[in-house]
């Protein structure tokens, strides 16, 4: 049974050909991202005496101001960046999940609290705590996926607080109530697995907004700092005038390769969305 | 009715204190003041007359409500670069920021209403999945790489527009000069509101045409303009309200990048600059002017919708 409703959700998610496009897509890029020490072709802080070279056989992405190899970089870029995006997904999913599954399941007092907290953060504007977090605890890699991750939580916890009120209300969940199994065991066993789907699809856009928010945080040099190479801390480069219009090697690479990463992973949970649920039509 | 909007602000209330306890937080988090205040080269004897003067040796819960006092009467403190009040430095930069979320926010949904509207009527065909691909490409690109294209293009490359500041300098201003800066501005934060809400407004409308209603109306035989028009999208519009109240702290975050690449003299650019001076007091007023104000409208929202949907259960 299990394994048959598994098989319809592939199923149903291989009709959406742009998804599986950008599945592809991104299981390559993570494949390179992930072998980027094999493959690229220099030390990506490796500087060189080739300043700010355009695309050429020797470095066919380029070189920057101190004559780094734009390839290699950009190679390690991703890997950062995906990595940002995948670290602070999931601790904001495993906040969310389990500050949602407390609040549905046991309500009361329980529920006010956290829901009270949930809101208040969703009060303020997402970029800006985020902005002020990276201020107050410095900026850096390990810092940048901590701020986001605790940040994010709250739509998770609504949405799963939301499928734990309707589950609760089901005769397989009051079953288990009934025949006095405990707390634990209902909720971990029973009560999370089934809001498994659409926690996922949510997850989904939470990476492609990490990923967004990593680019935006180290695009104002306030996410991962140089000489580490992030997505957005390359773009950083083309506030200076000269790379902008010179240089656009320098620049045009690492945005375009933001948006293909974010519209990919927003295909694929879109894709997800109506394979798991697909009465939902949108 | 009435005891429907009673509740919604009993749990507003609760929210609104958590707000000021979470900035208050936030901003003793930041650090003490005094050093802050009185800069590195000050004697210990100095330090603690300042602390008493501030009240600052009084336990943390006290300051807490010492704050919130002064916040009540209006006083949000002084920023540290230029003693000015933060309410002042707010007050002068709030209409730049109205300007251009409010412009934005028209553009964007001028584009997303209609488009949306569209897409749904023809469902399921290529130029509705053409239609839906390209608003996940809206919403996907960065804010800060689409200004950047966009300056490139059109003020580096062709002159066209001017790439920053809200009037030309020592020019006289005026209406249209004032047009040319906000282009690409807007532009830019239209976009990514025209990609989110496109989808919204679609599924929105398709909802509605699933309805009984509106399949009575078309075997009335009253046209697909007047079906469509009358009873469909008066109806989608309800939902789509809620989801544009949700929006302004999203919109809000989006002006602060913007306005910083376009130098737009506005909240966001002296909340960036307020970050990058580390100049708390003002950082922590805007923050708590924006999520007051994001409570606010989504109380307001509530109570709309509520008026509005008389299915709404109290």
């Amino acid at each position: 049974m299990k394994n048959s409703t598994f098989r319809m959700v592939i199923k149903r998610f291989y009709k959406h050909k742009l998804a599986v496009a950008s599945l592809y897509f991104l299981v390559i890029i993570t494949l390179l991202a992930l072998l980027a020490p094999i493959i690229s072709p220099y030390d990506p802080n490796q500087v060189s005496t080739s300043f700010s070279k355009p695309p050429s056989l020797k470095h066919f992405m380029g070189t920057d101001q101190i004559g780094r190899d734009m390839f290699s970089r950009l190679l390690y870029a991703v890997r950062i960046s995906l990595f940002v995006g995948l670290a602070a997904t999931v601790i904001s999913t495993i906040i969310g999940v389990t500050l949602g599954l407390i609040a549905g399941y046991f309500g009361g007092v329980i529920d006010i609290i956290i829901m009270r907290i949930t809101d208040t953060i969703m009060s303020f504007p997402y970029i800006l705590l985020v902005l002020v977090a990276a201020s107050i605890f410095g900026p850096g890699l390990w810092n940048i996926i901590l701020i986001l991750g605790f940040v994010d939580w709250p739509g998770a916890a609504r949405l799963v607080r939301g499928s734990v009120l309707s589950l609760r209300e089901t005769n397989f969940v009051k079953g288990n109530v009934v025949a006095g199994m405990p707390n634990r065991y209902i909720l971990f066993s029973e009560i999370l697995p089934n809001t498994i789907g659409p926690v996922l699809v949510y997850a989904t856009s939470v990476f492609a907004i990490s990923i967004l928010d990593e680019a935006a945080l180290s695009f104002l040099g306030m996410g991962v700092q140089p000489p580490t190479a992030s997505l957005g801390n390359i773009l950083n480069g083309a506030e200076s005038i000269t790379i902008l219009t010179d240089k656009p090697w320098l620049w045009v690479p690492a945005g375009v390769l933001i948006v293909l990463l974010v519209v990919s992973i927003n295909f694929v949970g879109d894709a997800l969305r109506d394979a798991i649920d697909p009465s939902a039509k949108e | 009715m009435f005891k429907y909007i009673i509740k919604r602000i009993l749990i507003a209330l609760p929210v609104l204190i958590g707000i000021t306890i979470l900035d208050y937080a936030i901003m003793s988090l930041a650090g003490s003041p005094l050093e802050m205040m009185l800069g590195p080269k000050t004697t210990e004897a100095a330090l603690k007359a300042k602390e008493i003067q501030l009240g600052l040796d009084k336990p943390f819960y006290v300051q807490y409500f010492v704050w919130l006092k002064n916040v009540l009467q209006g006083n949000l403190g002084y920023s540290i670069k230029n003693y000015q009040p933060v309410i002042r430095i707010i007050g002068n930069h709030l209409g730049p920021t109205l300007l251009l979320m409010g412009t934005s926010m028209l553009v964007g949904l001028a584009i997303a209403i209609p488009v949306g509207i569209y897409s749904a009527i023809h469902r399921y065909t290529k130029r509705d999945y053409s239609l839906v691909t390209i608003s996940f490409f809206g919403t996907s690109i960065p804010s800060f790489f689409l200004a950047l294209i966009f300056i490139y293009l059109f003020s580096v490359n062709t002159g066209w527009l001017p790439s920053s500041g809200i009037r030309t300098a020592g020019g006289d201003g005026g209406f249209i000069d004032l047009i040319r800066h906000m282009v690409m501005p807007v532009l830019v934060l239209a976009i990514s509101i025209a990609g989110s809400n496109l989808r919204y407004v679609r599924s929105a409308v398709l909802e509605i045409l699933q309805k009984d209603y509106v399949r009575t109306a078309k075997s009335k035989g009253i046209g697909r303009f007047l079906t469509i028009y009358k009873h469909a999208l008066r109806n989608a519009l309800i939902p789509i309200v809620t989801v544009i109240g949700m929006q302004i702290p999203t919109l809000f975050g989006g002006a602060v990048i913007v306005e910083q690449i376009f130098s737009w003299p506005g909240l966001g650019l002296i909340t960036m600059n307020a970050i990058t001076g580390r100049d708390y007091p003002v950082i922590m007023g805007v923050a708590l002017l924006t999520a007051v104000v994001v409570l606010m409208a989504n109380l307001i929202t509530d109570i709309i919708y509520a008026l509005v949907d008389p299915t709404i259960k109290y």
